[in-house]
């Protein structure tokens, strides 16, 4: 038996069903950005060890796999950032100041990756 | 917003530092390092794709004083995200949460973070043979 009431029902209110998609969400990312991050880290320090010269470091954005692998790191990364500051601004900040930098940060996120995404796909399709 | 002055609980303040609040604190304070950190990887990127003048001037910022001391803070806060990360998936499963193994698998993660950060600089600055 539903527990809503026929004003609730009528106004469509109640659960979205979607509670618990920041905590999901959160520990999904995590995983990926986890395994992606080492592989990063790991490539990161063998370039820095044979001195990153500009034509290796194109070269190795370049190869499709590590470029497809590139975009799902921005992408995996942003989100579980975002995710991240979200909570962190909704701990600290209060007010209107909230809502704006709530927004804010969501632009900033989604433009980086974004950006990024795109400068990974011009390396990887032009050179 | 009114605020009620009706009593407040005790915080951060009057409770002495604990293994257990000074991980949780530090995975807070590393994740902000980080999305810093995703930002700088974005403008890595940027510059790579903007050529090899835009490259050199990302590169020289790199490494610059303010650059390296800000990737160490970004490299350390990496391998201590991770660590404790993983921690926190561990409890997600309702594993490892009485006070003790928490307090030992706080000491685990802070070891295994200074390892993992001083291994990432051995193998990029070429102590294990190779490389400049």
């Amino acid at each position: 038996m539903s527990r809503v009431t026929p004003l609730g029902r009528v106004l469509g209110l109640g659960s979205a069903k979607e509670g618990t998609d920041h905590f999901w969400v959160q520990r999904v990312t995590a995983v990926a950005v986890a395994v992606l991050g080492v592989w990063f880290a790991l490539s990161l320090g063998g370039m820095i060890a044979d001195g990153v010269l500009y034509r290796d470091v194109v070269a190795w954005i370049a190869s499709p796999v590590r470029a497809a692998a590139l975009i799902a790191f921005v992408v995996a990364l942003a989100w579980h950032s975002m995710l991240g500051v979200q909570v962190v601004i909704e701990d600290y900040v209060h007010g209107g100041l909230k809502v704006a930098a709530l927004i804010l940060q969501k632009f900033v996120h989604i433009g980086a990756a974004l950006a990024a995404c795109v400068a990974i796909l011009r390396v990887a399709l032009v050179a | 917003m009114s605020t009620d002055p009706r009593p407040l609980s005790p915080h951060l303040q009057v409770y002495r530092p604990q293994i257990t609040s000074i991980t949780s604190i530090a995975h807070r304070i590393t994740g902000v390092m980080l999305a810093a950190g995703f930002l700088l990887l974005a403008y890595w990127l940027l510059s790579i794709a903007s050529g090899p003048e835009a490259y050199l001037a990302a590169s020289a910022f790199f490494r610059s004083l303010i650059g390296r001391l800000l990737m160490f803070g970004v490299g350390l806060s990496f391998f201590y995200h991770l660590c404790n990360g993983i921690r926190h998936l561990v409890w997600d499963t309702g594993r490892g949460l009485e006070i003790e193994t928490a307090r030992k698998s706080g000491v685990m993660v802070i070891v295994a973070a200074a390892a993992l950060t001083a291994l990432f600089y051995l193998y990029a600055y070429g102590v294990f043979g190779g490389g400049a």
